[in-house]
């Protein structure tokens, strides 16, 4: 079966869990910016976990099912319509063929995941199929979705409707997003006070947010140790000989506006990194609007370790809900 | 000095082997990269070589982080100080058509971006770099072959760093603001290294010209990109070929029906030997394409 698209949306995507192995050559992983929230959807149609779903930010598509389906719809809080009829997010339903799936505007968080019974089924591309629009190729045709596509869907494994992922396991972002980070990489280029800065003020998400990083204004510019500047790395006190970057590394050019990279990362480049923000929070990221306010917490590799082995803890108890 | 070892978050390593470019913290990169690699280390997910420094990603379930930081601190023990490098490489000839019209159009949007808004990209370069025109600074640039010291930023972009004597490297700073533009297959220059945007996209570098050959096809239709959609890995070395409009027009021609022939020789690389003579090694080492 195929799904028509209607309306695409902003910049809808299909993403699933991501095609590691590949960095080494600038390509990715790409995949959905809040994997609990993919993978919950996933569950709840009775797909495996890392299958392909539409990712949608701030604005949600409209979709015609051209067979009976079941779907759900996970991460940001968006009034989902079947034929103009609300349904539950977090939950699967029934969708009959010929039937239109729409959304309201976002109430809170930034991006939603919809997962249909036997998944989008494009071709993969190095193992994924998750878009990578930067380098043309994934998903459908290397771009986002567009008005006319017909999306394959693979075979549905007969998902039952009503089941929910309870309210107290979905994770929200609260009013003030708090992004848990361990300081390193080129830490030692800032000064004592300007670290310290770092993690007191209060950010906000910039415009320039997306599937590549965010961008964060609004706290103090930082201050460099002076330093003969090393052969290569340009003369500016924020630049390194290029390097490569994590993800969730966070990166701040000529001081002032810090930038964190997420799934759709540049993998490296000439900038200095003060940080990285632990794999636990990477989700959240990928729910936070524009103009959201933002803390970095300081954690060490113990810190990170805990929030990581909570964040499996957690899906653990979403998988042992739904098995 | 040792190399500097830092985390990036509870899933990276990130190793700075020294914090100035140079081809010997660029082998000493490359050759703890490849003995990792050879390790076969459980739950390492990705392995980044990179100028002068690498990255190892890692699953922080399968090892511990301090026990992988230790093993990449013996492989590093291990692999001496890299100056004794020794690699099996392929010599790339790319093609280039310098002061081109797509990239001269491009830079005149962006002047106001620009160190030296009157000059052209590569006219500013030649004068800050004491060349006296810019046919001097062409015949510099693509006179001697070039390392990919990195292949990154996006997909199968090189990062290129010159084969000749430190005094002799070419210096540009990049635009004082990035572009929001560059022509996919611009060779451009930042810091001491050349690139080939193997996108279209915004970029930072200096725009010299453009090559005709495709260096990234995701959909591995050309005909020597079929295996992988990447041209480049990390240790090739690229010959630049100054080409005209005519020729320009004639490969871009070939690459249309698909029948464009890329120059590429298998080479044997000693950095010892070459540390030794370097114009006399680089002589030899580009008698293969001719």
């Amino acid at each position: 079966m195929t799904i028509k698209v209607i309306q695409p949306g902003l910049a809808t995507t299909i993403q699933d869990l991501g095609r590691p192995g590949y960095y080494h050559l600038g390509i990715p992983l790409s995949g959905g910016m809040d994997r609990l929230a993919l993978r919950s959807a996933n569950m709840l149609v009775g797909n495996d976990e890392g299958a392909a779903v539409l990712e949608a930010v701030f604005m949600g598509p409209e979709l015609e099912f051209t067979q009976d389906a079941t779907v759900a719809v996970t991460g940001a809080d968006m009034p989902i319509k079947l034929d103009g009829e609300l349904r539950d997010g977090w939950t699967s339903f029934k969708v009959k063929k010929g039937q239109i799936l729409s959304f309201d505007y976002l109430k809170t968080g930034a991006r939603i995941y919809i997962a249909v019974s036997g998944g989008i089924d494009v071709p993969l591309a190095l193992g994924s199929r998750s878009t990578y629009a930067i380098g043309a190729f994934g998903g459908l045709n290397g771009r986002p979705i567009q008005a006319g596509d017909e999306l394959p869907v693979g075979k549905a494994s007969g998902a039952k409707e009503g089941r929910s992922v309870a309210e107290n396991m979905r994770r929200k972002p609260g009013a003030t997003a708090e992004l848990r980070a361990l300081p390193g990489l080129y830490w030692h280029r800032i000064t004592e006070q300007s670290g310290k800065n770092f993690f007191d003020d209060t950010w906000k998400v910039a415009p320039e947010a997306d599937r590549m990083g965010y961008r964060f204004r609004g706290g103090r510019s930082l201050e460099f140790v002076d330093r003969e500047p090393p052969f290569g790395a340009g003369s500016d006190p924020s630049n390194i000989v290029d390097g490569c970057y994590p993800y969730g590394s966070i990166q701040v050019p000529g001081g002032t506006e810090p930038i964190v990279l997420h799934r759709d990362a540049v993998s490296g480049g000439g900038y200095f990194m003060v940080g990285t923000v632990i794999s636990a929070d990477m989700d959240l990221i990928g729910q936070l609007q524009p103009h959201t306010s933002a803390k970095f917490i300081k954690v060490d590799m113990e810190g990170a370790l805990k929030a990581r082995h909570d964040r499996q803890a957690l899906l653990d108890r979403i998988r042992a809900s739904l098995a | 000095m040792g190399a500097r070892y830092t985390f990036g978050g509870d899933e990276h390593i990130f190793v700075e082997v020294e914090n100035e470019m140079s081809l010997s913290a660029f082998f000493k990169s490359l050759s703890i990269t490849n003995a990792v690699r050879d390790s076969k280390i459980t739950g390492v997910t990705e392995i980044c070589p990179a100028n002068a420094s690498f990255q190892i990603k890692f699953n922080p379930d399968q090892i511990a982080s301090d026990d992988l930081m230790a093993e990449l601190k013996r492989l590093e023990a291990q692999a001496g100080d890299g100056t004794d490098g020794s690699l099996k490489t392929r010599i790339i000839e790319i093609p280039v058509y310098y002061q081109d019209p797509w990239t001269h159009e491009t830079l005149m949007r962006f002047r106001e971006r620009h160190q030296d808004p009157k000059a052209t990209d590569i006219e500013y370069a030649a004068r800050i770099n004491d060349f006296k025109t810019v046919e001097e600074f062409i015949e510099a640039h693509s006179g001697s072959p070039w390392f990919v010291s990195m292949v990154g930023f996006v997909a199968g972009l090189p990062f290129l760093y010159q084969m000749v004597e430190r005094q002799r490297q070419i210096q540009v700073p990049k635009y004082l603001r990035p572009r929001t533009d560059t022509p996919k297959l611009t060779v451009g220059y930042g810091g001491c290294f050349s690139c080939i945007y193997s996108v279209r996209g915004a970029g930072g570098y200096q725009m010299f010209g453009v090559t005709p050959m495709p260096i990234y096809d995701p959909t591995q239709k050309t005909s020597y990109l079929k295996d992988f959609m990447c041209l480049f890995r990390p240790g090739d070395i690229v010959k630049w070929k100054p080409i005209n409009r005519e020729q320009y027009d004639q490969a871009l021609a070939d690459v249309e029906a698909n029948r464009f022939e890329p120059v590429i020789r298998d080479v044997d690389f000693s950095l010892a030997d070459f540390q030794k003579g370097i114009p006399a090694y680089n002589r030899k080492l580009l008698e293969v394409l001719k």
